[in-house]
């Protein structure tokens, strides 16, 4: 029995088996105003991953500068703006956009069985707000910089020179492609599932997306006025956030979390979403207590709004809000606690291939343990007003953001490469490069959390030779890191261009996009599916259908 | 350079424990450390031995997944438990941090770019370093002037930010005689140019990097005499000499160079009987004046009533509390030496 059944009517493109997605049109227009979610998700993941390096490299000048004690390649007003930059980039025009909507763009329709998102001129209309966003933020980079911290704290970014309009204003039209983004996924899921896809049939990459989803729309929103209001402050002295004019510096802080709290968990959500499908797909398993999943996954998404203040329990605030932000934090780790179990009961007894993406999908677990306890540390007040501003929060959202976000979305990219481009890649040399990534991520990271916990404060141009040790061993990792990442965009390239050619299930999956053909065509499916079971019922598969090809 | 001793750490992660507050929070430090480090080995061991045990073969059946609700159960219901028990050993330490006794010694902070100022009850006042009685509780009164700073004792594990306008408080009761650092734990940036002096001899550069003070815990009789004692020339130097040390102890260094490289405040190379041109002050002073005996006075007392032309007026006043006459007359005394 097939478990996907397409109608018998005919389709446009049936006719030609060799038309998919990337060859119905040519030309660079084609692509401009494309309304084909896998065409935008393409230019989404094109863009981010230019952020991607770009970040990168002034995080490889940061860890530089921090080679030594002392003046090591640059001044500390250079420092400040280039550790700015590093932050803006990474979480505003890297790691929030990256699953959703590149990743997520490309393989949500699909999932769903449907031909495309629900509103494709929005999704093309995101896309180019992202891409304004960016432009107004990067200009700032030549119309003197900006040197206050990816969290513009007040009344330091209220007083200091620099371009600190342009910078905020393009996190504020780039906030818009996060909120409209969101807006279409909501309405596909609800609105365009295949007959036979329940709810409780849903993969549980799109239950992250969904969760994710809700958030970009009721979070951003926060950001936007609070950006708003910081740039009312400096254009027009408002005195919102001055002490001076009877406004309060910490009343910022308060917004501004508001916000990017729930902005951390649509940066983990998706991950944990991708970990789900590489799981399943490589142990050839139903994920241990789907339901726990997705139930989870929508409580961290209400969770998230509660715990802002917890990064601010130095500020000033009474000890009776400290105290309901931390009992309200620790409740937040326990549904990930809950999915960390769910995936390891996952791999008790089951049929696992450590193919390239499993194995980021394992070092996500790995990585999100470390994470995630570092975590109940910043959450107990005692310990946090030693730990907080110091190393050990930058280690513990590191691990969080790059060793369970970043891992996971290689491990999504490798993945799904074979249906985005149609190719596969040497598995050899991704596995290669794994391990350097592996080795020098953790390399980098791990002796942060020492750094920290013995006083090493954070956004420090300079430091006491007795933190040298630590900060030496730390750099010289970022440049293994450097070399395991370069080392895979190598082998991502020479995929483009001489892979060899991806049959349309290589990673034996059961899961409802490998039903079409890798690359897809425009309309995703040859006609419309229906769904006769869940995405990861392998028991009810039939061979054919996890079958290479 | 003056040379502080920083003991090495007490245990591999944390800085020696100098307060009575400090091994309460240690102990939970640990606990969680002890926690985390048996939850990650035992959820990486899982993964490690169940992905060689159970690795796929030809001819694997692909069945379904079983379902155990009660252990779902039993694994959101202990941790909940301990997460509970965390957060009630953390926030009843934490008040211990934060609830002051109505005799504690009462110090007044405040944070500016990039230096802390202390003032004592008896009114006394320093830059950059500051004297505890060994065993008295201290109540920290803090602020500051221009940004957020935050005022960070690693070896008491306590900090607490500098907000302008407001006051905020922190607790802690020296229990170690020695020296343990203070560092600034709020970004709060750094010179627009080049790369200047600290405030604090010895300390790291780069502005937010470079705010870093000196907690000197002492005996009670030390502490006393240091609050009646009047500040005198240390034995065997001249004037000039003396106005060296104050020249870095209390933070002319940061502003003012004696090289002749512009900074936040003019170079002292040569300047001493120089006339110089002037902005608009507090008192109205325009036009041009002299670097003499009398101007030097004045700009340290009130230092924006005749602030040199090109500078802003940000200098910090140094009241008879901060800097005694004679030891006004030991930095003039050190000023007229450069030439």
């Amino acid at each position: 029995m097939a478990a996907i059944t397409t109608d018998s009517h005919g389709h446009a493109g049936q006719g030609d088996p060799n038309a998919n997605y990337l060859n119905n049109k040519k030309g660079v227009m084609s692509w401009l105003i494309t309304l084909d979610h896998k065409r935008i998700g393409v230019m989404y993941l094109v863009t981010v991953l230019a952020f991607f390096l770009f970040g990168g490299i002034m995080a490889l000048l940061v860890r530089a500068e921090l080679f030594s004690p002392g003046r090591t390649l640059m001044d500390p007003d250079t420092y400040n703006r280039i550790f700015t930059i590093h932050g803006v980039v990474m979480v505003f025009l890297f790691i929030i956009p990256a699953i959703p909507a590149a990743l997520g763009n490309f393989v949500l329709p699909i999932m769903l069985g449907a031909k495309d998102v629900a509103f494709p001129r929005l999704n093309l209309a995101s896309y180019y707000l992202f891409v304004a966003g960016a432009c107004f933020a990067l200009f700032s980079l030549i119309d003197g910089g900006v040197d206050t911290g990816w969290t513009f704290y007040t009344p330091y970014s209220t007083t200091t020179n620099g371009a600190v309009v342009w910078m905020v204003f393009g996190a504020f039209i780039a906030g818009f492609s996060s909120i409209l983004t969101g807006l279409n996924f909501i309405v596909t899921i609800h609105k365009l599932r295949a007959p036979g896809q329940t709810w409780s049939r849903l993969p549980l990459f799109l239950w992250a997306i969904y969760a994710t989803s809700i958030l970009q729309v009721l979070a951003t929103p926060v950001l936007a006025i609070t950006l708003l209001l910081l740039i009312l402050e400096r254009t027009m002295g408002i005195g919102i956030f001055d002490p001076h004019k009877g406004g309060d510096p910490v009343l910022f802080q308060h917004f501004f979390w508001f916000y990017s709290h729930p902005a951390v968990y649509i940066m983990i959500l998706p991950g944990m979403g991708i970990v789900n499908e590489l799981i399943a797909t490589f142990t050839h398993r139903k994920i241990m207590g789907y339901r726990a999943v997705f139930i989870s996954s929508l409580a961290l998404a209400l969770f998230s709004f509660l715990v802002w203040a917890h990064h601010m329990f130095t500020s000033g605030n009474s000890e009776y809000a400290n105290m309901v932000f931390s009992a309200l934090t620790f409740l937040v780790a326990i549904p990930s606690g809950v999915k960390v179990f769910n995936w390891t009961g996952t791999l008790w007894r089951a049929s696992i291939w450590t193919a390239s993406p499993m194995l980021y999908g394992l070092a996500f677990l790995f990585q999100f343990c470390i994470g995630g306890l570092t975590g109940l540390f910043l959450a107990t007040l005692a310990t946090d007003i030693h730990l907080h501003d110091t190393y050990f929060v930058v280690a513990h959202f590191h691990y969080v953001m790059v060793g369970s976000t970043v891992f996971a979305f290689i491990g999504g990219l490798h993945y799904w490469w074979p249906k985005i481009t149609g190719k596969l890649y040497d598995e050899a040399t991704a596995k290669r490069a794994f391990w350097v990534t592996f080795v020098g991520y953790n390399g980098v990271f791990l002796p942060q959390f020492v750094l920290g916990s013995r006083g090493m404060p954070r956004r420090y141009y300079d430091y006491l030779p007795q933190f040298e040790t630590l900060h030496r061993v730390s750099t010289v990792f970022s440049w293994v890191l450097a070399v395991g990442l370069f080392w895979m965009a190598f082998m991502f390239i020479q995929s483009l261009r001489n892979g060899k050619k991806a049959p349309r299930n290589p990673w034996n999956s059961a899961g409802f996009e490998w039903g079409s053909p890798n690359p897809p065509p425009l309309e995703n499916f040859p006609s419309q599916p229906t769904f006769n079971r869940g995405p990861y019922d392998y028991h009810l598969a039939t061979d054919a259908e996890i079958a290479e090809d | 350079m003056i040379h502080f001793f920083i003991p090495q750490p007490a245990s591999f992660d944390l800085p020696p424990p100098i307060s009575s507050e400090a091994p309460q929070i240690d102990w939970i430090y640990n606990l969680i450390y002890y926690v985390s480090v048996f939850f990650t080995v035992v959820i990486t061991g899982l993964m490690l031995y169940w992905v060689h045990k159970y690795k796929r073969k030809k001819g694997d059946k692909r069945v379904e997944t079983p379902h155990y609700p009660r252990l779902e159960i039993v694994w959101t219901v202990i941790p909940i438990i301990f997460v509970a028990f965390l957060f009630h050993i953390g926030f009843k330490a934490y008040l211990g941090q934060t609830m002051a006794s109505q005799d504690a010694l009462e110090i007044r902070v405040r944070g500016q770019k990039w230096q802390w100022w202390f003032t004592y009850p008896n009114g006394r006042e320093a830059p950059n370093e500051l004297y505890l009685p060994v065993g008295k509780q201290v109540k920290f009164v803090i602020s500051a002037v221009d940004v957020l700073h935050s005022f960070y004792v690693p070896g008491a594990r306590t900090k607490k930010d500098a907000v302008p306008g407001m006051y905020t408080t922190m607790v802690m009761t020296p229990t170690s005689l020695g020296d343990t650092p203070v560092y600034c734990a709020e970004y709060c940036g750094a010179p627009r140019e080049g790369n200047p002096e600290p405030a604090y001899a010895g300390a790291p550069h780069g502005g937010h990097s470079a705010m870093m003070a000196m907690i000197h815990v002492v005996s009670q009789a030390e502490f006393d005499k240091r609050m009646t004692e009047g500040p005198s020339k240390p034995e065997g130097l001249t004037d000039a000499q003396w106005g060296a040390q104050l020249y870095k102890s209390n933070a002319c260094v940061t502003c003012h160079s004696t090289d002749g490289t512009k900074g936040t405040g003019p170079s002292w190379k040569g300047i001493f009987g120089k006339p110089v041109e002037l902005n608009a002050g507090l008192s109205g002073g325009t036009g041009s004046a002299t670097v003499d005996e009398s101007y030097v006075q004045e700009s340290i007392r009130v230092p924006a009533a005749k602030v040199v032309a090109g500078f802003a007026p940000v200098m910090p006043p140094y009241s008879e509390q901060a800097l005694s006459e004679k030891q006004i007359d030991a930095i003039i005394a050190y000023m007229k030496t450069l030439e």
